[in-house]
């Protein structure tokens, strides 16, 4: 391109000059813009922090906080209501104790076997099969628990209710095992081959190499498998809303139907109370606790990560 | 100092953590194969019990109050503008904000605060954001039970997801590829743009379909901004209404997904409506099972296009 002021060397400087100083504008403003993308993340933890935080703060003034945490009865929305977050949060321990019994021992064994013992092609096609485990909506593995694996357990155990918290949390174990597995697998197979190796110069067997090298070596990385097990467990919703039943009783019995703090506010979500009312309010506040619940449980995964990490 | 064993022993010994060793093996198996089963007799139950009831006209009438005409219309139609809205929201917010993380920002406490928090939200329970919508979205903003409020909560949702995967796309990504086009003059954008998301492609689309393919199956925070069951009727066309405030009239009007059909199905006493719950359950598995198949090929189709 020939351009009729180029004889001209200023002229042409000051026009680079101008150039560049509008591309380095343009750059700032994409940068500002990226930033405010980046910034939506938090503005939603800030978001989820303030609506919990507003509501429970009314619900707190009419509920003394000494007795949500204390009461034995879970009834608000009866005459007399009654508000011991205890009744939904002995559900919740049920059916994640019931879940955590069958996931860490399956997920576990399963690590150790695919990272260990199993060649390489078939864990390259049966991991990605577990993983399509925890990726079938919750809903369906509702309706499993609700209408096969209950039936299923009536035939051994004939007096088992219809809504029980030990299908849901059978169930909720099945659905958590590849989180469980896949992360404690990626964690031991971090493990160098160097530590590997030098156990089995001292003539370790495999089994041996792997309960008592590997698997120390990868603690931090399988607890933090552990802890997001865990908080799967007590966060799901739609499992427990389906198949065990919305009865809020204090009993860490599972062969009977309970009601969670998530299937709770599934519960009054799905019947129609009006923005301001104290049931409306429950919700909130028992969305806190589960939210405070989860955070202990990955305070406790930061924790264990540092406190076990082995560098190499 | 004991006495030195004789190979007979030994050999015992030897044949005896052999045993060991194999029956972990065993053990191993069994475990694989309880979740592998589940998964099939999952599949199995679900199709012999639902796949009577798939034709034609499942998929093209409303649910009604007889389950043998009942069918899943709106739910898949309300599904699909859900998951239009999701997928608007989410993905430039999910790629910018990943974009400034791994090429722009900073290493200062900013910085250090956004990574904790997107950590931490993948691991809130997806109730929560039902509650978030409900607080904010509905009785602050005014959004009201409609396709946006449940398009914005399920993208809020995916964001973490979205944000991990582009991120990791991103660092995968060598060096002096960036070192390659800041020599020969680019600005960081430039480089980003021509380069980088290129590139990152592959990855970014796995991430995205993946976080799709959990926001179609959620239930639970749709149930809590309160979507109504029983809609037989469907929302206008998306873009077709009175210019200009009809285009948008879609997003304001209420809706079912194909979860929320499912949980109403189910919670039935009435064994005919849990065959049209299996059904419908069917659907949607092939539905997100379908999109992680898509993800994986897209990532094996894509990748063979580049070679480092």
């Amino acid at each position: 391109m020939v351009d009729q002021r180029s004889d001209d060397p200023s002229a042409a400087l000051a026009r680079y000059a101008r150039a560049r100083k509008k591309r380095i504008l343009r750059e700032r403003i994409i940068e500002g813009v990226l930033f405010l993308a980046a910034c939506v993340s938090v503005l939603t933890t800030v978001g989820i922090v303030y609506v919990l935080l507003k509501e429970s703060l009314v619900f707190f003034t009419k509920v003394p906080i000494w007795e949500f945490l204390t009461d034995t009865e879970w009834t608000p929305l009866f005459a007399e209501p009654r508000f011991g977050i205890w009744v939904l949060m002995s559900g919740t321990i049920t059916s994640s104790l019931v879940a955590l019994s069958i996931a860490i021992p399956l997920g576990t064994i399963i690590a150790i076997y695919l990272s260990e013992f199993a060649g390489h092609r078939t864990r390259e096609t049966l991991k990605p099969i577990l993983e399509l485990l925890s990726g079938v909506p919750t809903i369906i593995y509702g309706y499993f628990a609700l209408l096969f694996v209950t039936p299923l357990l009536q035939r051994i155990y004939p007096e088992l209710p219809g809504f029980n918290v030990l299908s849901a949390g059978l169930v909720m174990g099945l659905m958590i095992i590849p989180y469980v597995s896949s992360l404690s697998e990626d964690a031991m197979r971090a493990v160098p081959m160097s530590l590997r190796e030098g156990s089995y110069a001292m003539g370790a067997t495999k089994l041996q190499t792997a309960l008592f090298v590997v698997f120390p070596a990868a603690l931090s990385g399988v607890a933090s498998a552990y802890i997001l097990g865990i908080s799967r467990a007590v966060g799901e919703t739609m499992i427990l809303a389906v198949a065990a039943g919305m009865q809020p009783s204090l009993s860490f019995n599972p062969l009977e139907p309970a009601a969670t703090i998530t299937s709770y506010i599934v519960q009054v979500a799905l019947g129609d109370l009006p923005h301001g009312s104290i049931g409306y309010q429950t919700i909130f506040a028992a969305g806190l606790s589960l939210l405070v619940l989860t955070l202990c449980f990955n305070l406790a995964g930061h924790w264990l990560r540092r406190r076990f990490r082995e560098a190499y | 100092m004991s006495r030195p064993l004789d190979p007979a022993e030994v050999r015992a010994l030897i044949r005896r953590h052999r045993r060991w060793d194999l029956m972990f093996g065993i053990l191993g198996l069994i475990s694989l194969a309880i979740g592998i089963l589940t998964l099939l007799t999952l599949f199995i139950d679900m199709a012999i019990t639902g796949i009577p009831r798939l034709s034609a006209e499942f998929f093209t009438s409303f649910p009604s109050r007889r389950a043998s005409q009942a069918g899943i219309l709106s739910a898949w139609v309300g599904s699909i503008l859900v998951m239009m809205v999701t997928a608007i929201v989410a993905v430039p917010l999910g790629i910018a904000g990943a974009v400034y993380l791994e090429e722009y920002a900073r290493r200062n406490w900013l910085t250090d605060v956004i990574e904790i928090n997107i950590t931490n939200l993948a691991g809130v329970p997806s109730i929560i954001y039902g509650l978030l919508a409900l607080g904010l979205f509905i009785y602050t903003f005014g959004l009201g039970q409609s396709i946006l409020t449940a398009g914005l909560t399920l993208a809020l949702l995916i964001l973490p997801i979205v944000i991990t995967t582009t991120r990791e796309a991103l660092r995968s990504i060598p060096q002096y590829i960036r070192e390659g086009a800041y020599a020969c003059g680019a600005s960081r954008w430039q480089v980003i743009r021509h380069h980088l998301l290129p590139y990152g492609t592959p990855g970014i689309l796995t991430g995205v379909i993946i976080g799709l393919s959990r926001a179609i199956g959620e239930t639970a925070p749709i149930i809590t901004i309160g979507a109504l069951t029983f809609i037989a009727f469907l929302p206008p066309v998306p873009f077709t209404g009175e210019p200009p405030a009809g285009l948008f009239d879609w997003l304001n009007s209420p809706f079912t997904v194909m979860p929320i059909q499912i949980f109403n199905w189910t919670s039935r006493p009435d064994p005919a409506f849990h065959q049209n719950a299996a059904a419908a359950s069917f659907v949607l598995v092939f539905m997100t099972l379908g999109m992680n198949a898509l993800a994986i090929w897209l990532r094996y189709r894509l990748r063979k296009n580049i070679a480092w």
